[in-house]
């Protein structure tokens, strides 16, 4: 058996966090689209920008397990 | 006028590119082929995927059943302080020989990078050559340049002939684009009167960004499918751009805010300078990292997949591994637009929090 890699561990562990943070925000955005359907393309342009940020942290954390 | 020369330009570089044309190259070392007898090398995926990440020295096309390997050689320019300036192209480089005095590392800590050997086989580790090679990214980069230049000199040349009108041909295709940076990026954080002077950069960095992020999804031919802005240099210089304007538009009350942010008790002050002064290098840094990092994934995830046909051996993955390869480019391609829209967009934000208006 091969010792394991930390770092990929490190790598699936950022993956929960953004994964969760998305997530979170997909939910709100949705809850705000029920609420008010006229305003669906401004959400939805939030929600992209707020993912893309979560994902640049997350992908920090892959960039440093890819180093090692 | 300018179309022609920027036409002319574009099939130079074209020209020049295939008369360093594909060489096909013989085994040269006989003395390796002994060893190996029939034996296939197992797949080394990670490898692989790595080697088409980095950038090379050369534009590897693919390697025949027996061996050989089609590529374009690309030229490499050294400048060292001993030996002065030289000019020659990769394939003296290839497969670890040494020209004049040059090696191109292949393992190592060095791995990539040509270094100087002298006559006894030493090699200087300190001092490497300066290289100015016009390596794969930097083709890429040539040829999105070329391309985004044509598209806007275009656009410029038939505004110029047909006036303010209702838009057709190319018009109709970037003039929304442009007017959207200007409406819903420049505007709401640059604010109405100062937005003109930077209007230039953020257009300038959304569609390099852009037509750099489309080209490297295309596998084939050459000039595309190169990473450029996979490359930590390439969006280092970006972000140095971003950070260099920030700088140099910033007001008296942006310095203010910095060094003494109103409303900041004068014992809090030793912590706050130096969190606000990371605070200004770390915003470009993220910018940096973040357009590296979504676009290296992206391309690292679709060899992975493509890879898993040859891990596994059979052709049965094919339909599979294509089916997730296509699915994977959808994501890609909007990956691609999201990145250019965030850098340009947080490049504006940051600008505009260096150029205050005042309430």
């Amino acid at each position: 058996m091969e010792p394991i890699s930390f770092a990929a561990v490190g790598a699936g562990l950022a993956v929960i966090g953004a994964g969760l943070g998305i997530g979170r925000i997909g939910g709100s955005a949705m809850d705000a689209i029920a609420r008010q359907p006229e305003a669906y393309s401004k959400i939805q342009l939030a929600m992209i920008i707020a993912a893309a940020l979560i994902e640049g942290a997350a992908l920090f954390a892959i960039v440093i397990a890819l180093i090692k | 006028m300018k179309k022609r020369i920027l036409t002319g330009l574009f099939f130079v570089l074209f020209a020049i590119i295939c008369s360093l044309s594909a060489y096909s190259q013989e085994r040269h070392d006989t003395t390796s082929v002994s060893g190996q007898g029939e034996t296939k090398k197992k797949f080394d995926a990670s490898a692989f995927i790595l080697d088409h990440v980095a950038d090379s020295h050369e534009w590897h096309i693919l390697t025949k059943q027996n061996g050989e390997t089609v590529a374009i050689y690309l030229p490499v320019i050294l400048y060292s302080k001993e030996k002065g300036l030289d000019l020659f192209s990769s394939r003296k480089l290839a497969h670890g020989h040494i020209y004049k005095g040059y090696k191109l590392e292949e393992e190592g800590d060095l791995k990539g990078k040509i270094v100087t050997i002298n006559e006894e086989g030493i090699i200087n580790e300190e001092h490497l050559p300066l290289d100015f090679s016009m390596t794969k990214a930097v083709i890429g980069m040539l040829f999105a340049a070329i391309v985004g230049l044509w598209l806007f000199l275009s656009l410029a040349h038939s505004y110029k002939k047909t006036g303010i009108s209702h838009p057709k041909g190319i018009q109709s295709f970037l003039e929304p684009v442009v007017l959207f940076i200007r409406d819903d990026i420049a505007i709401p954080n640059l604010g109405e009167h100062k937005y003109e002077k930077y209007m230039p950069y953020l257009l300038s960095a959304f569609f390099f960004i852009l037509i750099n992020n489309l080209f490297g999804l295309i596998p084939f031919p050459p000039p595309f499918g190169a990473n450029v802005t996979g490359n930590i240099a390439v969006t280092f210089t970006l972000a140095f751009f971003t950070f260099v304007i920030i700088q140099f538009s910033g007001n008296k009350a942006y310095w203010k805010h910095i060094f003494a942010a109103p409303g900041v008790p004068i014992w809090l002050l030793p912590v706050m300078i130096p969190v606000e002064l990371i605070g200004i290098i770390s915003k470009p840094f993220a910018l940096m990292i973040r357009l590296f990092a979504n676009i290296t994934a992206g391309h690292i995830i679709v060899l992975s997949l493509i890879c898993l046909i040859f891990i596994f051996d059979s052709l049965a993955i094919a339909p599979v591994s294509v089916f997730f390869v296509i699915f994977m480019d959808c994501l890609e391609l909007l990956v691609a637009f999201l990145q250019a829209y965030i850098f340009t967009l947080l490049s504006a934000l940051f600008i505009g929090m260096a150029v205050p208006e005042h309430h």
